[in-house]
């Protein structure tokens, strides 16, 4: 039966060079093969988001006056509610860890070498649009922690030159952080960026199959020559992946019941700001920095000279590709290896002064 | 510098000629010249003084002015004066007519000069107690405080000879007086305290009147002066809210409930349906004071009540007797709500730490504070079966409370035994996806 | 997941063998997807106890109100009162004395606020008029939509 119904759609749409294709897929295996894994947990959890992010839909109430109350009805009256909520918190905060796993092993491996730079950079925009998301559904509960994070960040973003200004009244739909910009980001967390997200999640995923996987360069510098040992994809490939995809989902059920996700305090926005405001964890190596640089350099404001460091620090690694001219010719540049481990030494550092010793 | 009297002195001899005319007649110009430069500048000087609009210079505040030294005090003090603002003028207390040359000034019947100590009430109530004068300038000021002195101990001893006593000027001031109402004024209701221990804080001035003289010190340890003087909370009493001000006296020991009662009506109104009330007048107990004291009156805690070390019933009721039965079922009582609400608040914000979501039950939780601080209220009737009223409630009310909160804590357990169900499916789909790969592969996962 | 297997030499696929691996994989996921469907199905299904929706609150209907009296409403997490002027005014406010947080009534008597606790005392636009109370009350925005008296939060 299913052949008949698989044949009926084949002779309209021709799907079945699709299929054999994904049957004859095959994935490389070699030292560094477990890194393969991770760009598929990123994936996994972006479900598991759209996911519980339709559901918490149902009952969420994106309005100043309503919000908070709604979440808060969605975990102690809705059944299951504080599953799905904890879970949606969780798996955010995860996916942004396995994505930044997900750059860095690429990174590393120099996979973004031609003929793969526009899956490297659709990848670079899909991690700024994942950390958007962040930004964004952070606020929606309209907690107190929440509200100033979102004031702090968005009078950073107010310091960017020329195009600051706007972008923070823009943002915040107005000159001071409001219902209103909570209505706006909830806007922008569930319609506008889920839908350039998913774009180009396909996009991303699309060059990944038309190119196949890139395989790492050996020790003498020579790319590994294909192919000495793979692997297909279906079955054997997947049902490892599985079994990593059901290991983090026990994961977030278990941090959903034994840490599950604060709701903390309604905002009041004339109360004074709380200690120990900070952004999510992903941003704090920003936020910390910025506590180091002082007033003025160089007779440059010292936030805007932070910020144009960000972007500097976002361009090289966006273009990377065009940067590395030696990885396209099989070599290892010192100077790109070093520049990853300082970058990922700088992030580890200030997320940690951000929580240890943030003042 | 005095100025020289132009009426008496050598050589004026009007229309005399002879050797001494000769040598009285340029002096005459001379001196009448010195004396009129002498008023302009006096005269100018005055003018120069900070005097409220509308009021004419004046020789008595230009004499004062030119003497200088102590005696132009007053004028410095006058700058910050009420009666100064209003037009009052030096002669409208001390008599004197200003439109006169200096000492004829003050050769005006009805001069008062200095006034005596016993003098000064009576002369500040020509005005204050003339109900037409004052309409003048502050109708909605009251005119009976001369009466109501005249009633006080400092009245009656002044009445008697003792000028050691308060009279007007020590309390409000003599030539700077503010209204009540300005801060800076010593009758201001912080400064009050302060201008009161003047005196009795004093136990050398004291010495005589054999009255204690730390009245002001346990005050400043009471919970009333720590809110007044510390916190400037101006609900809070000080000397003349208890003792009057312009009638100050003790208040009666019949009357004490009364007196703490304008402002602790329930604990008041307890207290007189009380048997406590009966007993204590009877006994010349007073009332309120009796458990509270009068100056340092502390924070209250809850073990005041009852038989334990602290209690304060005990000091009276024996080991053993109806009262002494009572106080300590009324302690246990409190004892026990008090416990309650602690419990079910502890309960509550463990279940809260652990994740859940109590905000309801907190909610509701309210209302058992609420019975704790109606049953200290209640104690005041000083009767178990009443107590027991408003400390029932309230015990059922925090252990309402606390089962919510071991209820979310339960709800916690559940959730995670529930869990083990498909976190063993999960490690069930694992194991088996494990056991196909390896299958598939020939034993190389 | 039949075996399209590769490479490597094919294990001995005893039925016994394949069978428990169908079997745990297939339990396994058959509780799994039950069990996840099972707390779906009862998160979208609505709760009996509706939301507060709290941007304004019904307090009640206007008949029920007479002239001088007053009445104490659950609005959000805490207590509001409710008043019903002698001029035949609506006015309401959160119902924390100020205080100590007790929860004050409406005394028709003194056609005031009054709080039972240390007698604090407010007037009918929230200002704290005598006892111990150091703030007014916080005012809510009362409405009249037709029967209804609807409460929400100032502006």
């Amino acid at each position: 039966m299913w052949r008949a119904l698989f044949d009926w759609v084949d002779s309209r749409l021709q799907i079945a060079p699709v299929l054999a294709f994904l049957r004859h897929k095959q994935v490389p295996v070699h030292r560094h093969f477990y890194w393969y894994y991770l760009g598929g947990i990123t994936l996994f959890l972006f479900a598991i988001q759209v996911a519980t992010g339709i559901l918490l839909l149902l009952y969420y109430k994106p309005t100043a006056e309503a919000a908070f109350e709604s979440v808060q009805y969605i975990i102690t009256k809705v059944p299951f509610g504080w599953l799905v909520r904890s879970t949606h918190s969780w798996a955010a905060n995860l996916m942004i860890f396995t994505a930044f796993l997900h750059l860095f092993s690429v990174f590393f491996l120099k996979s973004y070498r031609p003929p793969r730079e526009m899956t490297w950079m659709s990848g670079m925009v899909l991690l700024f649009l994942a950390m958007g998301f962040g930004f964004s559904g952070y606020l929606l509960p309209w907690n107190e922690l929440a509200f100033f994070a979102t004031k702090v960040g968005t009078d950073i973003t107010g310091a960017v030159p020329l195009v600051g200004g706007f972008m923070k009244t823009f943002l915040r739909g107005g000159e001071d952080v409001t219902g209103t910009t909570l209505t706006r980001f909830f806007g922008i967390h569930v319609a506008v960026l889920p839908m350039i997200f998913t774009s180009l999640l396909v996009a991303h995923l699309l060059m990944v199959q038309r190119q196949g996987m890139s395989t790492p360069f050996t020790s003498e510098g020579h790319t590994v020559p294909t192919p000495s040992r793979e692997m297909p994809f279906f079955p054997n490939f997947f049902l490892r992946e599985a079994v990593l995809w059901l290991g983090t989902l026990a994961l977030l059920l278990y941090l959903s019941i034994f840490l599950p996700w604060e709701l903390g305090v309604k905002v009041d926005p004339f109360a004074s700001a709380p200690a120990g405001i900070r952004p999510e964890w992903f941003f704090t190596f920003m936020s910390q920095s910025l506590k180091y640089i002082p007033g003025t350099v160089l007779g440059m404001d010292g936030e805007v000279l932070g910020i144009l460091g960000f972007g500097a620090g976002g361009a090289f690694l966006l273009l990377v590709p065009f940067l590395d001219w030696w990885a396209g010719k099989g070599r290892r540049h010192p100077f790109f290896t070093w520049a990853g481990i300082g970058i990922i030494a700088f992030m580890l550092t200030m997320i940690t002064l951000a929580y240890v010793k943030p003042y | 510098m005095r100025v020289p009297d132009p009426c008496v002195g050598p050589g004026f001899t009007p229309g005399r000629g002879g050797r001494g005319a000769i040598r009285a007649v340029p002096a005459a110009p001379i001196l009448a010249a010195a004396v009129v430069l002498g008023l302009l500048v006096a005269g100018r000087e005055a003018r120069a003084l900070d005097q409220p609009a509308g009021e004419k210079p004046d020789t008595c505040v230009a004499c004062h002015q030119a003497v200088g030294g102590p005696m132009a005090k007053p004028l410095e003090d006058r700058k910050a004066d009420v009666h100064a603002t209003k037009g009052v003028s030096c002669a409208d207390c001390h008599g004197g007519d200003p439109s006169r040359m200096d000492m004829d000034s003050m050769k005006v019947k009805g001069f008062v000069g200095r006034p005596s100590r016993r003098d000064v009430p009576r002369l500040c109530a020509r005005c204050h107690s003339d109900g037409a004068r004052m309409r003048q300038t502050n109708p909605a000021l009251r005119t009976d405080q001369f009466a109501q002195y005249q009633t006080s101990i400092h009245g009656k001893r002044l009445a008697g000879g003792d000028t050691k006593v308060a009279v007007c000027t020590d309390c409000h001031g003599v030539h700077s007086i503010l209204p009540a109402n300005h801060v800076q004024s010593r009758v201001h209701p912080v400064r009050v305290a302060d201008t009161c221990g003047r005196c009795h804080g004093d136990a050398e001035y004291m010495k005589a009147y054999k009255i204690p003289t730390d009245q002001l010190a346990l005050y400043r340890e009471s919970v009333h002066g720590e809110l007044l003087l510390k916190r400037q909370d101006l609900a809070a009493p000080t000397c003349s809210k208890c003792h009057g001000n312009h009638g100050a006296f003790p208040p009666e020991v019949t009357s004490i409930a009364g007196v703490c009662g304008q402002c602790h009506v329930i604990n008041k109104d307890l207290f007189l349906e009380s048997r406590h009330h009966t007993v204590f007048d009877r006994m010349k107990l007073p009332e309120c004071v009796t458990c509270h004291s009068n100056h340092k009156i502390v924070r209250t805690s809850d073990d005041m009540v009852g038989v334990g070390e602290k209690g304060i019933c005990i000091r009276c009721h024996a080991a053993g007797s109806p009262g002494y039965k009572a106080a300590d079922q009324m302690g246990k009582m409190i004892a026990g709500l008090s416990a309650a609400v602690h419990k079910g608040e502890a309960k509550l914000a463990e279940a809260e730490r652990a994740g859940m979501e109590v905000s309801d039950a907190k909610y509701e939780f309210q209302n058992a504070r609420v019975a704790l601080i109606k049953a200290r209220n209640e104690v005041h009737v000083f009767a178990p079966d009443r107590l027991n009223k408003v400390v029932g409630p309230g015990i059922e009310l925090a252990e309402k409370g606390f089962r919510a909160g071991q209820e979310a804590l339960e709800e916690l357990g559940y959730r995670k035994q529930w869990s083990l169900i498909p976190l063993a499916a999960i490690l069930a789909v694992v194991v088996g996806l494990v056991l196909q790969i390896r299958r598939m592969e020939g034993g190389r996962g | 997941m039949e075996g399209r297997t590769t490479g490597g030499t094919e294990a001995r696929s005893a039925p016994g063998r394949r069978g428990f691996i169908e079997l745990i994989l297939g339990g396994g996921l058959l509780t799994l997807l039950g069990s996840m469907l099972y707390s779906v199905v009862r998160y979208v299904i609505p709760p009996k106890v509706a939301d507060a929706g709290l941007a304004s609150v019904v307090a009640g209907k206007v008949k029920d109100f007479a002239l001088n009296s007053g009445k104490i409403f659950r609005f959000g997490n805490r207590p509001g009162i409710l008043v019903r002027t002698q001029g035949g005014e609506f006015r309401a406010f959160s119902a924390i004395c100020t205080h100590l947080n007790c929860t004050v009534q409406y005394r028709s008597d003194l056609e005031h606020i009054w709080c039972a606790c240390h007698n604090g005392h407010f007037d009918l636009v929230g200002k704290n008029i005598a006892g111990p109370p150091p703030r007014p009350l916080d005012p809510l925005e009362v409405v009249v939509r037709g029967e209804d008296v609807v409460v929400s939060k100032k502006a």
